[in-house]
């Protein structure tokens, strides 16, 4: 189930909900901050959402995944507000009876939810300018989960 | 009629809010309420091309037809993301979250 939360990402909980007995791997990936963008260092960053379109985009990549890959369970949840460096920003955790599946669904997952989410990501560098990353229109070419 | 305005990121710090309300002529469609939104608010003009809009937290079309109520969100672009793959269209270093 999807979640926009406003604190740390409760990483352990979502990997132990997602293991199952009828699957044999589980992936589980984590986006982080990072302290850098294209050479400027970067440090603070926070994230913004249209909350409840954002929530429903969540949910419907998780049942495309499922539909669209042999998985048996997929988890995303985004934090939101400013997230410390290094922290986790993003958690997708994807359950399947077999780890190619496991593999490629959450991969998918991420790539998609980067471009088709309703959340944007801001930075603040060092020195104390600060910008919007801005890489993809929603819903333009590319966009959407398919 | 009147709709409902949310501006995000980008969008929101130029306009300096991040709701708003709108009044429209009957029969107005996305394309009139972007019109009246870019003449009313100057520092949004420019970002106007880039945004996608959301008419009750849907993706539309400028064609769209608003009825009253409506709740009508700017949306620029998000981060698309690097994915930091050799030769695809990620730069180097990726993007994390």
């Amino acid at each position: 189930m999807a979640e926009l939360v406003h604190g740390p990402i409760d990483v352990p909980r979502i990997l132990t909900s997602a293991l199952r007995p009828d699957c044999g791997a589980v992936t589980l990936f984590l986006g982080t901050t990072r302290d850098q963008h294209q050479g400027r260092a970067v440090e603070r960053l926070s994230y913004e959402a249209y909350e409840p379109m954002a929530l429903a985009a969540l949910e419907a990549l998780e049942s495309a995944a499922m539909e669209r890959f042999a998985i048996a369970g997929c988890t995303i949840v985004h934090r939101l507000g400013e997230v410390p460096i290094g922290d986790a920003s993003v958690v997708v955790a994807v359950a399947a009876a077999h780890r190619a599946a496991a593999f490629d669904a959450c991969r998918w997952a991420m790539d998609e939810l980067k471009r088709s989410v309703p959340i944007w990501k801001k930075e603040f560098f060092a020195g104390g300018s600060e910008a919007w990353v801005e890489g993809a229109s929603l819903g333009g070419s590319g966009g959407g989960p398919e | 009629m009147t709709i409902q305005l949310l501006f995000f990121a980008q969008a929101r710090e130029r306009a300096g809010f991040g709701r708003a309300t709108l009044e429209l002529p009957e029969g107005s469609r996305v394309a009139d309420a972007l019109a009246e939104i870019a003449r009313r608010h100057p520092a949004l003009a420019e970002l106007m091309p880039h945004l996608a809009v959301a008419v009750d937290r849907k993706l539309v079309s400028p064609q769209t037809a608003l009825t009253a109520g409506v709740e009508l969100a700017l949306l620029p672009p998000v981060s698309g993301g690097a994915t930091g793959a050799r030769g695809g269209r990620g730069k180097a270093g990726g993007a994390g979250g």
